[in-house]
């Protein structure tokens, strides 16, 4: 043990000499939570709305009113007749423009079906859908109001409307945001874990101190316990930090009981840090290794741990890969127990694989840095 | 007792390339133990394999009496290693350097501290602790490297080329610390390709092309030259009068010296005369010719050729 401790201290005593690599370790990851917590979004709020209103009646108004009054659009002209339309969604003045012909309130007076006109920017398909999903329902708003009012206006009760109330649990205003955080906490903390232990052998051997240390008698086992436990250590912290940008910067709130996501995050950073050193120690310069590591760690973080792209509707074979991928995992348990405020008990499989996963990687990791050279 | 070091029938190859060819030695305890040849003659390879850091494709190494192969953690305890690239963390200090070397041999506590305080005292770097190894000059360094290598009281110590791109007074203040542990009973197993450096060594291996040609100490390598003289000529056409001397039937071997020409021969003044004529003839002239006390290089020539011939006799 002392001598794990002994590497240990040193790689502790580099890493803290070198205020660039501690800067990477622990600020790295809160900058990429809040740039991608940003960027990130698919939420669609606030969308620039032009209002061409060639009725300008009471009902008309009470329309667009529907429309401004909604977080959802914000009213930014009112173009006259025979306006450019065209050239506002092409210049972005407007997401979108709401048409409302000359004759929309006698039409509804006399009981004749009213047209509106709403003309969408499709270049970004995505919001675009969203949009056109948020201006369906306010429609239909204002028609189920109408035909309320027409038939209580005519005396007769109130007809039973189906009244249906959707509540999203544990993300109640259906915010990406909070479903994204859980998978960017997962894909940042794989990508610094791996990459601070990816380097640290290969450093070694580039220096020629790897040779110092293979004739000194240092158990293979020593060599990687001393290794991890520092960057282990610095990880975690970053896993603190990070939780708390969460907090501050998107409000995103611990539901669950810290304890349990100490154990799940410690079992994925054990097997993020013996990814590294299994890269390590295949790699021949620390250019190869960053390279690998980047690639290997970022990418099914991203794109295989459902964090972006559910699993699900994913073609099989990739749906195969996204076993091997502890992000997928970690993912799971981070968005039960920071979204639903859920224990671990629920998760005992994901939290097996995970243990698998590192099993695998430090066996692997301990073979190739055991082996002489032949 | 055992021998400090043992190789038998060692051997290492990478593909067809034979790096070192059934090498079989013993070093006696507390012997300073030189190991010579050119770059690529399989020095580094076979100090590598007799300290457990690579594996031989056939053969046995010893050290102590324990077979590396089997044991080498056991080993690994009572060797101690320095290599070329004096292999230190830059980005410690001196004493933060000493002490990770330490821990990693086990040293703590006041027995640490106690080999430390001696380590800095031996290479003269008391007063520069806390300064960053990357800043130390050469010399320095290969000092630290020494302490470092020796920390843990080796009872083997292998140095590979250990002063390889460092100034003449820091190799010899080098060498003295390697000499001062010598008298303490360490056995010191080092290559090296600087003749001047051989002087130091008890004993001599010479190796060349994967073989040992010749071992023994400096003055047994030197009887070869007990009936033979080596003459040193001077001439304005080198390249000439060497492709001369080598045609002649009474000259054993030539050699060049930087613009001076060394002959073998086994009279002395029946050779100076002859070389002279041959020079006057084909008017390379002014030239001189003198003969010389042997020096380890010509030891080292005569060796060489020496085994090339055997093997174009043996083909």
């Amino acid at each position: 043990m002392r001598k794990t401790w002994a590497v240990a201290r040193k790689e502790l005593r580099q890493t803290l000499r070198d205020p660039l690599s501690l800067i990477m370790l622990l600020g790295i990851p809160t900058f990429m939570l809040l740039l991608y917590g940003y960027a990130l979004n698919f939420d669609v709020k606030h969308v620039a709305l032009a209002v061409q209103d060639l009725d300008r009646s009471a009902a008309s108004r009470e329309l667009i009113a529907a429309f401004t009054h909604s977080t959802y659009f914000d009213w930014v002209a009112a173009p006259a007749a025979g306006a450019d339309l065209e050239g506002l969604l092409e210049r972005r003045r407007a997401k979108a423009v709401l048409v409302i012909p000359l004759g929309y309130s006698t039409d509804l007076a006399a009981g004749r079906a009213a047209q509106v006109q709403l003309l969408l920017d499709g270049s970004d398909a995505n919001s675009a859908t969203t949009i056109l999903g948020y201006a369906g329902a306010l429609v239909s708003q204002a028609n189920a109001a109408l035909l309320q009012r027409a038939m209580t206006g005519a005396g007769a009760a109130p007809p039973p409307l189906v009244d249906y109330r959707p509540r999203a649990w544990y993300n109640p205003e259906l915010s990406s945001t909070h479903f994204l955080v859980p998978g960017l906490i997962g894909f940042i903390l794989m990508l610094t874990a791996v990459l601070s232990t990816a380097l640290s052998v290969v450093r070694e051997k580039e220096r020629g101190t790897m040779e110092q240390l293979r004739v000194a008698p240092l158990r293979t086992w020593q060599l990687i316990l001393g290794k991890t436990l520092p960057y282990l250590v610095i990880s975690l912290l970053a896993t603190v930090l990070i939780l708390a940008a969460a907090r501050v910067l998107f409000g995103v709130v611990i539901r669950g009981p810290y304890l349990d996501l100490f154990w799940a995050t410690l079992l994925y950073l054990i097997g993020a840090l013996g990814f590294g050193l299994l890269i390590s120690s295949i790699s021949t310069s620390q250019a190869m290794a960053f390279q690998v590591g980047t690639v290997t760690s970022m990418l099914p973080a991203i794109l295989l741990s459902g964090f972006i792209f559910p699993i699900r509707t994913m073609p099989e074979v990739l749906q195969w890969i996204t076993y091997a991928v502890p992000a997928r995992y970690f993912l799971v348990i981070l968005r039960g127990v920071i979204l639903k405020g859920a224990d671990l008990m629920p998760y005992a499989r994901q939290m097996a694989f995970l243990g698998l996963f590192a099993v695998i990687v430090f066996s692997i990791a301990s073979l190739r840095l055991a082996r002489r050279e032949v | 007792m055992n021998p400090a070091l043992r190789a038998v029938e060692l051997s290492k190859r990478f593909g067809s390339f034979t790096a070192v060819d059934r090498l079989n030695l013993e070093v006696e305890r507390g012997e300073v133990f030189g190991f010579l040849g050119s770059n690529g003659a399989g020095k580094s390879t076979a100090i590598r394999m007799l300290c457990g850091l690579l594996q031989p494709s056939s053969g046995r190494a010893e050290v102590l009496g324990i077979d590396v192969a089997r044991d080498p953690e056991a080993v690994k305890r009572r060797i101690g290693y320095m290599s070329q690239r004096f292999s230190l963390y830059e980005d410690l200090t001196v004493e933060q350097n000493l002490r990770f070397f330490g821990g990693v041999y086990g040293l703590h506590g006041a027995k640490l501290r106690e080999r430390m305080d001696w380590a800095l005292a031996m290479a003269g770097l008391e007063t520069r602790q806390e300064l960053l190894t990357g800043a130390l000059p050469g010399g320095w360094k290969q000092r630290l490297a020494l302490a470092c290598a020796v920390l843990h009281q080796p009872q083997v110590l292998f140095l590979d080329e250990p002063t390889g791109g460092v100034d003449p007074i820091s190799r010899r203040r080098f060498w003295r610390l390697i000499d001062g542990m010598a008298e303490q009973g360490v056995t010191v197993f080092v290559t090296t390709h600087y003749l001047d450096e051989a002087e130091h060594c008890h004993r001599l291996a010479l190796m060349h092309a994967g073989r040992l040609v010749a071992l023994g100490s400096v003055d047994r390598l030197k009887r070869v030259f007990a009936d033979r003289t080596v003459l040193e000529v001077a001439a304005p056409r080198v390249v000439e009068a060497l492709e001369a001397f080598g045609a002649a039937d009474w000259v054993e071997e030539t050699s060049v010296f930087g613009t001076r020409i060394h002959l073998v021969v086994r009279d002395a003044e029946q050779g100076r005369r002859r070389a002279l004529e041959l020079l006057e003839r084909a008017d390379n002239r002014p030239a001189t010719v003198a003969p010389i006390v042997p020096s380890l290089e010509d030891v080292f020539i005569h060796h060489i050729e020496a085994e090339a011939e055997r093997r174009e006799a043996g083909r």
